[in-house]
């Protein structure tokens, strides 16, 4: 009898874990896809063309070019206009959420601010193209407003939901200890933050920007409708830039699989994954200490 | 003293501000949409079939409809391994090396782009299983992007169900999945079932994975099988946006986004009110 | 153990994955073969047109299914060698190294003519220039001349919009009009529309679009832009698109191809369809969508092929 219901037990243990490799699966599929066709591409071109050429024309007029630099640039842009509008604001308010907003309006603040999450990307690149790239003309003067700053704005706003809730999550992980002994000593709220909590809760905060950053190298539709997405290497903010992920899925449709231009770009996807994972891969790392070196 | 108070009162307005700034851009895209939108949503637009000649003659059925269909497709795809995957992680897992890693994998494909999604899609379900551009491509490509936040959602509601329920089981001499079965997974239910909505609505949303493997600017009829090409309202929206040129494409852009969205968030409102409800009943 | 069940889950997930690629090969040939499902992929000139085409076409015959889709020439030509879809829109020609690609994958591209373009330069509606010849269009898209100052307009930086690497109406511009590569700073727009609401927007815009696009159902030119009459060189006359009395001087007027993955049974549904595009009807669509019908030695050209059948 005993026997019967062990064996049982054990078949639906080993079931369960059967499942939970299907993400490990896929994770390595991506990766050895991605891996497989893209080094074909280093068949005909060398690497040093590809990471560290400015010029990327697979349809040239006479010989075709395979420089990666303006793209990884483009991307560069975007995602570091984006942070440096999300993380003042995101900052700021993973802290009111945190440490200063009453109950109550913690539970309205919270939920809607990960609703902001949930709007499609599609969506808010159209209100781009509608509404933000021409008032961004307007305000500053220029022809048209398809470059890296009306990207950046958007991009912006995606990755505030991320930046905040993993800020918040991190300064409510911290033991009140910390706030007791603080404010036992004198301090006001305002010092008991920014000289306890804020320090100890640094590297975690510096996780939770790494995701936002991991989003924001990812973005694909925003930048496909507000991006520009012009060969040349942008020289300013106000320039129009070809993002890699832009660039992917504007000529992923044109290829022919098997050939060069196929091959290279996955190429720029696995550049891509590695870039992601590599982000995501160390702010995991961080947020796995700092929560365990808290939770006394 | 008195300046350490007067600089607190002025972080603490410009850290509100900005709490706030994020539900003033929530409502601002919300609205826009609406106000835009509004003007051409009507039982026709609702209901018709698209009319290419003269769009204002048809409706937006092909992508509602196909849209609906990719939600079915990707839930049935992976709600099953993720609920599965939830389970063997939060109540079989021990610490070791296998699990660390499994762990690790889910977190990063969480962080992986939809692009790269669309392009694996294309180059493993299109063309190395030959399943072409079709529902089932799409629904496979977006089934893997779904299922890291449905793994997420389903040990979030695991995890609120008290470790006493199961000592409780053990105690009485119950087998793990005896206990698993009976106590655990009837209490986190609706927690995963609601997660997983929430997840299945962040998937409608997504236009790049279903570009390449599947989604059309126009098809004659719906969907009969799930080889066949689909619209959908993301893809719908692009194209609106971006390529057609009818006058009144602007105007129809913007109607479709606020199907889309009223779509999305209407699941998001219904999960947060049923989970409130919940808690409300819930006596730990 | 764990490992033991991992390299075994693994194996299983391979094993499966070639049962699957089989049965569902037959899945694929359905939808791209001899049934009543028909795959159209290609030009986003041609968009309008086809979609149009297509369903006037399903609304007298409901069994047919058609899809339509854009992406470019070149992803529609692509996608019909690696033989996804039945018939490839395209606003150029197959290029030679397209035709060995498809020959090498034992696709036999059959080349039909379906309308006829007149491609047409636009500019914002406030830009005083109205003409200009061919060679100041190819040195404004080259980035040799760069201020409107040097095309007879005013002292303002020109921006330029093309479309992107996939598009027919891209690699056709190139060759016959730029005749050289185009300036690194060109916008690589989305498409034809999203060219002419560019172009609505930016004062100092210049743009190339299929003449579908710059006209309403009634023939009438849109608001909001102004078009460019363009001559042959300085010696000859400035003409328009829309100027029907002078089409044959038009500089850039050019076919508009349906490339078909190979010969059509004679009952199938893309013989059936392609019939009706080349048909009276058909050609009225063409008209209402703002292209021109074919002219007589197209005619000769597709029925070359149509006598084969």
């Amino acid at each position: 009898m005993r026997n019967h219901r062990d064996i049982k037990e054990r078949i639906i243990k080993l079931f369960f874990s059967a499942t939970s490799v299907t993400a490990l699966v896929i994770l390595v599929g991506i990766f050895l896809f991605l891996f497989i066709t893209g080094i074909q591409a280093f068949g005909q071109i060398t690497p040093a063309e590809f990471f560290l050429g400015s010029e990327w024309n697979p349809n040239a007029y006479e010989e075709p070019k395979w420089g990666i630099l303006s793209l990884i640039i483009g991307t560069l842009m975007i995602t570091i206009g984006a942070l440096i509008m999300a993380i003042p604001v995101g900052l700021a308010s993973a802290i009111y959420i945190a440490e200063i907003a009453d109950s109550k309006t913690k539970e309205i603040l919270k939920p809607v601010i990960e609703m902001i999450a949930g709007i499609p990307s599609v969506v808010l690149g159209l209100i781009g193209i509608v509404f933000l790239s021409p008032l961004i003309a307007n305000f500053f003067g220029l022809n048209h407003g398809l470059n890296a700053f009306t990207s950046s704005a958007i991009v912006g706003i995606m990755v505030l939901p991320t930046i905040i809730s993993i800020s918040e999550d991190v300064l409510t992980s911290l033991p009140n200890e910390f706030r007791e002994a603080s404010l036992a000593l004198g301090a006001t709220k305002w010092q008991m933050i920014r000289m306890t909590l804020f320090p100890a809760a640094l590297s975690g905060i510096a996780a939770a920007v790494m995701l936002g950053l991991g989003r924001a190298v990812g973005e694909t539709m925003v930048v496909l409708m507000v991006a520009g997405n012009a060969l040349a290497m942008p020289l300013s903010f106000f320039d129009p830039v070809r993002p890699m992920t832009a660039n992917i899925a504007i000529e992923i449709k044109e290829v022919v699989k098997g050939s060069l231009h196929y091959e290279t770009l996955f190429a720029i996807g696995f550049v891509l994954f590695i870039m992601t994972f590599i982000v995501n891969f160390i702010s995991d790392i961080v947020i796995e200490k700092e929560m365990r070196k808290y939770k006394w | 003293m008195v300046t350490e108070n007067k600089k607190q009162a002025i972080y603490f307005l410009f850290f509100k501000s900005a709490a706030f700034l994020s539900v003033l851009i929530l409502l601002f895209v919300l609205l826009y949409i609406f106000e835009e939108g509004v003007g051409a949503i009507n039982i026709n637009f609702l209901t018709n079939m698209w009319s290419h000649r003269d769009i204002t003659q048809g409706g937006i059925l092909q992508a509602i409809v196909g849209t609906l269909f990719l939600a079915a497709g990707v839930s049935i795809i992976s709600i099953p391994v993720g609920v599965c995957t939830a389970i063997h992680l939060n109540e079989y897992a021990k610490d070791n090396q296998f699990n660390r890693i499994i762990k690790l994998a889910i977190r990063n494909l969480a962080g992986v782009p939809s692009v790269i999604y669309g392009i694996f899609g294309l180059a493993f379900f299109a063309i190395f299983l030959k399943l072409g551009g079709s529902l089932i491509s799409a629904s496979l490509t977006l089934g893997c992007m779904t299922l890291p936040w449905i793994i997420t959602a389903s040990e979030e509601a695991l995890k609120a169900v008290p470790f006493s329920f199961r000592e409780g089981s053990y105690a009485l001499g119950a087998t793990k999945w005896q206990t698993i079965k009976r106590n655990v997974l009837p209490h986190s239910f609706s927690g995963m079932l609601t997660g997983s909505i929430l997840g299945i609505s962040r998937a409608m949303g997504e236009t790049a994975p279903i570009i390449m493997v599947g989604a059309t600017f126009f098809i004659s009829g719906l969907p009969s099988s799930p080889f066949d090409k689909f619209m959908a309202l993301p893809y719908h929206l692009f194209i609106l946006a971006t390529q057609h040129s009818s006058p009144y494409a602007r105007q129809y852009a913007l109607s479709t986004a606020l199907v889309l969205v009223v779509l999305i968030f209407a699941l998001n409102f219904g999960v947060f009110l049923w989970r409130y409800k919940l808690r409300k009943k819930k006596k730990w | 153990m764990r490992y033991i069940i991992l390299i075994s889950i693994l194996l299983l997930a391979v094993l499966t994955a070639g049962c699957t690629g089989e049965s569902g090969s037959t899945g694929n040939a359905i939808s791209a073969g001899y049934s009543e499902d028909i795959e159209i992929k290609g030009s986003d000139t041609l968009l309008q047109m086809v979609s149009n085409m297509a369903e006037a076409y399903t609304v007298k015959n409901k069994n047919a299914k058609i899809s339509v889709t854009g992406g470019g020439s070149g992803t529609g030509i692509a996608a019909l060698i690696n033989g996804e879809i039945d018939i490839a829109d395209a606003s150029r020609a197959i290029k030679k190294k397209e035709l060995t690609q498809a020959k090498d994958k034992g696709i036999d591209p059959w080349e039909f003519i379906i309308a006829q373009d007149m491609l047409s330069v636009i500019v914002n509606k406030d830009n005083p220039v109205a003409e200009l010849t061919i060679e100041q269009v190819s040195e404004i898209y080259k980035g040799q001349i760069t201020n409107w100052n040097n095309a007879g307009g005013e002292d303002k930086e020109i921006t330029l919009y093309g479309r992107q690497s996939t598009s027919g109406t891209y690699s056709y511009f190139m060759k016959k009009i730029v005749e050289g590569d185009y300036s690194s700073k060109m916008m690589n727009m989305e498409g034809n529309q999203a060219i002419v609401d560019a172009v609505r927007q930016d004062k100092t815009a210049i743009g190339y679009v299929g003449v579908g696009y710059i006209v309403d159902d009634n023939g009438n030119q849109i608001n909001g832009i102004k078009i460019i009459k363009l001559s042959k060189d300085m010696n000859s006359d400035y003409i328009s698109p829309l100027d029907k009395t002078k089409r044959a001087d038009y500089p850039i007027s050019r076919p508009l191809f349906q490339y078909l993955s190979k010969k059509p049974l004679k009952d199938s549904a893309v013989y059936k369809f392609l019939v009706f595009e080349l048909s009276e009807e058909g050609q009225k669509i063409v008209k209402k969508s703002g292209f021109i019908p074919i002219t007589a030695e197209d005619r000769e050209h597709n029925n070359a092929l149509l006598k084969k059948i």
